[in-house]
């Protein structure tokens, strides 16, 4: 056994901060310093950061880098690596062409950190001459480059993977350019209202300080003209949506809000043109521009959520690795995915993406069907066996012969179900709308008989007094006081890190009494750590060696896992600089062997590590797990077995106090798991939850869902998997964790920003305050409209008081929503 | 007040270009990202700095 070197005070890799480990040595001269790196990868991203005079980068940077993924090989191989994205088949997914020889690419990048990236990226790459203009959007990860075509792409590409940013090609541009489009309409909307706002606002000071005669007519004829466009331009959405919802006869707030900003403003002309009556049009202005401001808001709130993770939008590559027989000899060809035919050999090699359905031809690996089960083991594929597409093959290439592609793929059809579950999802209703509902009918009641009296009374007075009834009883504070309320109170939640999606979730969690919960990447880090080392006792079995310490088993572990990509692996880095490992080969769903001093080990399943014991005299005892709650792995040694690892998944440190706070609000709470082993058991009843379900396939979830909702629970679920897709769509309210798929993140109602669960009680907390405030809201606003309503109706309120009425009640209503921010 | 006649038109010819200077900026996407533009500005004035040190170095050294 070599001598266990001291464990050197473990210093951060000066690049991304991860433990530079002891026994290596990756210096970069950064200003005038020597700096440790951890590894090859970060050494030759420093370089070049360094050479292309860029060090300032590591001053101003906020944050540290990610570990970039090694491309083996020189620079020339890189290059190759990208030459699939010059093929035009390739680029007709994410290029536009531009004028003259001009082309704009538009990219994800993986790896920016902070602002100093996307400095570093632009200066980078505007180097290269061809480069026109590169432009990087920090909140969404996107990089929009303008180059010249006589140079390749893929210089550009492998530019940007040598200072530690991987490109890959943004395919969803269209949805990119409708969500541009909706945010300039809603700022330009805005902007409108604003100015219109401000003027009228300004004009009616002169009204309402004694202007008479020629004056008066003249500034009302001056506020028309500022308040039109406010009306016919920034106001529109709300007379489309109106009218949207007369035609399918469901009432919604939009009626009411659009009837009131139409009214007013007819009256208002009508008063301008016969000098007679009074002008509104401030008011107009105003209740108009709050209400866009509200619902800009909300837009923000859900684009956000669509851009900032849309960033594993590509689950499938666009490329394969064909293989093609050409004069008798087999050829490896990249190929854009596209092109692609069922019957087609690919070669997929350890670390990719399987890109189709398939079934294996040759070769044997583990892969990472995480996607579809939920489970982080991988499974062992070898020849006849079926991969799916978007899973991850884990050890060695496997040849495949592609037999679904595109729509007709298992992730397709996973796809499919969650948009079935989103239709049949039940339909929320806005308590704004109910309300809506209940308002508009009895308020035309209303007017209709006020109309009738004054008509009987005073003819001459009926249409001036209808029309200050309807303009006083305007639902304008009404309108406001849910969106106020909720626009505040996304906004709290989003500070907290709870990022909500869909309009009804802050509602709707007040009334939730279940959640449930997925297991892997959500109650756990989805990360193994070591639990439980079981010595066993050598000198009984027959060993010959020295007694070893744990310290030493686990360097001895540790050191066989270091090259291993396996989720298991990751459990041993902490001991990895311990010893050294030579000969190391892996066997797939089995385990690692390797030699140190001159001594072979296996680390792995019971059947693979122990037939390398050979102990003359004594048989080995039958080895069995110990127990069933943690994933074990047994190491040996050629003279006997050694110790047993028990692995866990970590538990989120802020997972049991969630599930108390739960239970002491009366929530159920509930485990529904794709995973098949007994952790689940054991992680339900360390946690405290009750009821528990494991090995549900994604289809199952939903059809368990759908029974709890039968029973009349208001379910929340939280997740993260694509396997968790169906049942997000589904729930009542959803959440996904920030670090799920991306198409969970789409799915869901609402998103966890930084994985910590207790949010989840301050956003019951807030949802609760939320719900006091809009009924506090409501309040205000029908005691203001029926206190005035009577006034009006009897031809008392003089239109300055009107408007007064109406502009306090809706400040008193935001205020009041203000409330909610803190 | 006949100052009025004048300076009302004024006023709207103000605000009509108030508007189209807004239009012209979020067409131009000064709203599109507002995060990587913010920080933009620190590093380039650190960038000037250093820049000036090293292309005098530069012209000392004959190619």
């Amino acid at each position: 056994m070599t001598a266990l070197s001291e464990a050197a005070p473990v210093q951060p890799c000066y690049h991304c901060g991860l433990p530079v480990p002891a026994a290596s040595y990756y210096p970069v001269h950064i200003q005038g310093q020597a700096r440790l790196m951890c590894c090859p990868g970060c050494q030759a991203v420093a370089m070049a950061i360094v050479d292309g005079g860029l060090d300032s980068f590591y001053q101003f940077r906020t944050a540290a880098n990610e570990r970039p993924d090694i491309l083996e090989g020189s620079s020339a191989k890189s290059a190759q690596h990208w030459a699939i994205y010059d093929l035009p088949e390739v680029q007709s997914e994410f290029v536009l062409p531009l004028s003259g020889q001009l082309k704009q690419a538009n990219l994800l990048l993986e790896g920016i950190t902070c602002a100093a990236c996307s400095w570093l990226i632009e200066t980078h790459l505007k180097k290269n001459p061809a480069v026109k203009s590169v432009t990087v959007n920090l909140t969404t990860h996107r990089c929009t480059i303008i180059w010249d075509e006589q140079a390749p792409l893929s210089e550009i590409f492998s530019a940007l993977q040598a200072i530690g940013y991987s490109p890959r090609p943004a395919t969803d541009d269209q949805q990119q350019q409708l969500i541009k489009r909706e945010n300039r309409i809603a700022l330009f909307r805005i902007g409108v209202a604003g100015f219109g706002t401000m003027q009228a606002m300004m004009v009616a000071v002169g009204m309402y300080t004694g202007a008479t005669d020629f004056w008066l007519d003249f500034l009302r004829w001056l506020s028309m003209l500022v308040a039109t466009p406010v009306v016919f331009f920034s106001a529109w959405p709300f007379f489309q949506a109106a009218w949207r919802s007369i035609q399918m006869r469901h009432l919604v707030m939009d009626v009411p809000v659009a009837l009131a900003i139409g009214l007013a403003y007819l009256a208002s002309v009508w008063a301008t043109l016969t000098s007679t009556g009074e002008v509104y049009f401030e008011s107009v202005s105003m209740f108009t521009l709050f209400l866009l401001v509200g619902r800009y808001v909300e837009l923000r709130a859900r684009h956000r959520n669509r851009l900032a993770f849309g960033n594993l939008a590509q689950l499938m590559p666009l490329t394969a690795c064909c293989l093609r027989t050409e004069n008798g000899c087999e050829v490896e060809a990249s190929m854009p995915i596209k092109t692609l035919k069922l019957g087609d050999l690919i070669l997929v090699k350890a670390g990719e993406t399987f890109p189709c359905d398939g079934r294996v031809v040759a070769g044997e690996s583990a892969v990472v069907e995480a996607l579809l089960t939920g489970e982080s083991q991988p499974v062992t594929k070898k020849s006849g066996d079926t991969v799916i597409a978007g899973t991850l093959n884990n050890h060695s290439p496997l040849k495949v012969e592609v037999t679904a592609l595109g729509a007709a793929t298992q992730l397709s059809a996973i796809e499919r179900l969650a948009s079935q579950a989103a239709e049949e999802k039940p339909l929320q209703v806005l308590s704004a709308d109910r309300i809506a509902r209940f308002f508009i009918a009895r308020l035309l009641v209303v007017c209709a008989l006020v109309f009738g009296f004054w008509l009987w009374y005073r003819p001459d007075h009926a249409l001036w007094v209808t029309l200050s009834v309807l303009v006083v009883t305007c639902p304008c504070a009404l309108a406001l006081a849910m969106p106020a309320a909720l626009s505040a109170a996304t906004a709290n939640l989003r500070k907290r890190g709870f990022l909500v999606a869909r309009g009804h979730v802050i509602e709707t969690l007040n009334s939730i009494n279940r959640v449930i919960f997925d297991k892997t990447g959500t109650l756990t880090l989805g990360k193994f750590s070591l639990a439980e080392v079981q010595l066993l006792n050598q000198q009984e079995l027959g060993a010959r060696l020295p007694v070893l310490s744990r310290e030493a088993l686990l360097g001895v572990a540790a050191a066989l896992e270091t090259g291993s990509n396996h989720p298991l692996a990751v459990a041993f880095r902490p001991w990895q600089d311990i010893c050294q490992a030579s000969n190391v080969k892996q066997t797939t769903a089995a385990g690692v062997e390797g030699q140190i001093d001159g001594i072979t080990y296996r680390l792995g399943t019971v059947g693979f590590a122990t037939t390398i014991c050979n102990i003359t005299g004594a048989a080995i005892p039958p080895m069995t797990l110990p127990d069933d709650q943690h994933t074990w792995l047994l190491l040996t040694s050629e003279q006997g077995p050694l110790a047993w690892f028990g692995l866990v998944d970590q538990v989120r440190p802020d997972a049991a106090a969630l599930i108390a706070t739960l239970k002491a609000r009366d929530i159920k709470v509930e485990l529904l798991s794709g995973d098949h082993s007994g952790a689940v058991a054991q992680l339900s009843h360390q946690l405290g939850i009750d009821e528990f379900t494991a090995g549900a396939a994604p289809g199952d979830k939903l059809s368990h869902l759908g029974r709890r909702q039968a029973q009349g629970d208001k379910v929340l679920m939280i997740g993260d998997g694509i396997n968790d897709v169906p049942v997000l769509s589904g729930a009542d309210v959803s959440v996904a964790m920030a670090s799920a798929s991306d198409l969970a993140q789409t799915r869901a109602d609402a998103v966890l920003l930084n994985d910590r669960l207790a949010v989840l009680t301050e956003a019951l907390d807030v949802a609760g305050r939320t719900k006091g405030i809009i009924r506090q809201n409501l309040r205000y606003s029908l005691i203001y409209n029926l206190l005035a309503l009577p006034l009006a109706a009897a031809g008392m309120i003089p239109p300055w008081l009107a408007a007064i009425g109406m502009t306090a009640s809706s400040l008193v209503v935001i205020f009041n929503a203000l409330r909610l921010m803190d | 007040m006949e100052s009025l006649y004048f300076l009302v038109p004024c006023a709207l010819v103000f605000i009509g270009l108030a508007v189209k200077a807004l239009f012209w900026a979020i067409n131009n996407g000064q709203y599109d990202n507002l995060d990587t533009e913010a920080h933009r500005i620190l590093f380039d004035a650190e960038q000037k700095k250093k820049e000036e040190p090293s292309s005098t170095d530069t012209t000392k050294t004959p190619e």
